[in-house]
């Protein structure tokens, strides 16, 4: 599928200017009409994998930075986001929706991402997450 | 308070205190934490422990912001009060569905609805 729009860029470690780059992704989006609920929801997945590498990969360090990369196809939508950090296990992140954990206040970023959006990937590291949204397939529930 | 500029608007219905969020993205750490010491506040210095939660300005929050509010639901119901949300739409809602934080909090459609027998 023929690219629309390409771009990669490093940046500080801090929250604001990834929020910067969402909204020039979400822009993006906007204006090649997809969906606000879809924007929505690929908004929320960078907003939890960016704070995680920032906050978690990072470890809120200053002179450290965060990778983002992002293609928009007419048809899809993939992020990618990278820290410095030295990586985690996905499968060591407890599943938050378990009675025992659900009053705990933290650890439900990573299942936000996969709910919204279609394909989800972390490179062997766990440092790098791949994240794919395709224009009006829901994941099945 | 000894925090920053207010987040919430507050109304005293009966002993109910009706906070609506003003914000309508809430997202940054910063203000999230005004937001809770705003919250908390009410219980632990102003001992008013029944608290309807407003949202019908908010658009956007993220995993941060619902912890935020679990542990205000832990001080809510140690304090033996009582916690609603109401006027979540539609998007958010799916935000708490999807954690199932909605078996967690009472949420209601509206303010009357949260008002009702609180």
């Amino acid at each position: 599928m023929a690219q629309i729009a390409q771009f990669d860029v490093w940046i500080p470690n801090n929250t604001e200017t990834a929020r910067e780059v969402q909204e020039r992704i979400i822009g993006l989006m906007e204006q090649n009409e997809w969906p606000m609920r879809e924007c929505f929801g690929v908004r929320l997945a960078m907003e939890e994998a960016m704070v995680n590498a920032i906050k978690h990969g990072n470890r809120m360090e200053p002179d450290k930075q965060v990778f983002i990369a992002c293609e928009l196809t007419a048809d899809a939508i993939t992020v990618v986001i990278e820290d410095q950090g030295d990586g985690f296990k996905v499968e060591d992140v407890p599943d938050p929706t378990e009675d025992e954990n659900l009053e705990n206040p933290g650890g439900r970023g990573i299942m936000l991402i996969r709910s919204f959006m279609n394909a989800v990937a972390y490179n062997d590291r766990g440092n790098r997450l791949t994240m794919t949204k395709l224009l009006g397939v829901d994941n099945e529930e | 308070m000894s925090t920053g500029t207010r987040r919430l608007d507050l109304e005293e219905v009966g002993d109910v205190t009706v906070a609506k969020f003003t914000d309508k993205k809430i997202l940054d750490e910063g203000n999230i934490q005004i937001i809770g010491n705003q919250l908390f506040a009410l219980i632990e210095e102003d001992g008013r422990p029944k608290i309807v939660l407003d949202f019908s300005n908010v658009e956007y929050l993220s995993s941060a912001a619902l912890g935020k509010l679990i542990t205000m639901d832990k001080k809510v119901k140690a304090a033996k009060g009582k916690l609603r949300l109401c006027n979540i739409r539609a998007d958010i809602y799916e935000v708490f569905a999807i954690t199932k934080l909605n078996k967690l909090f009472d949420m209601k459609d509206n303010l009357e609805a949260a008002l009702q027998g609180l």
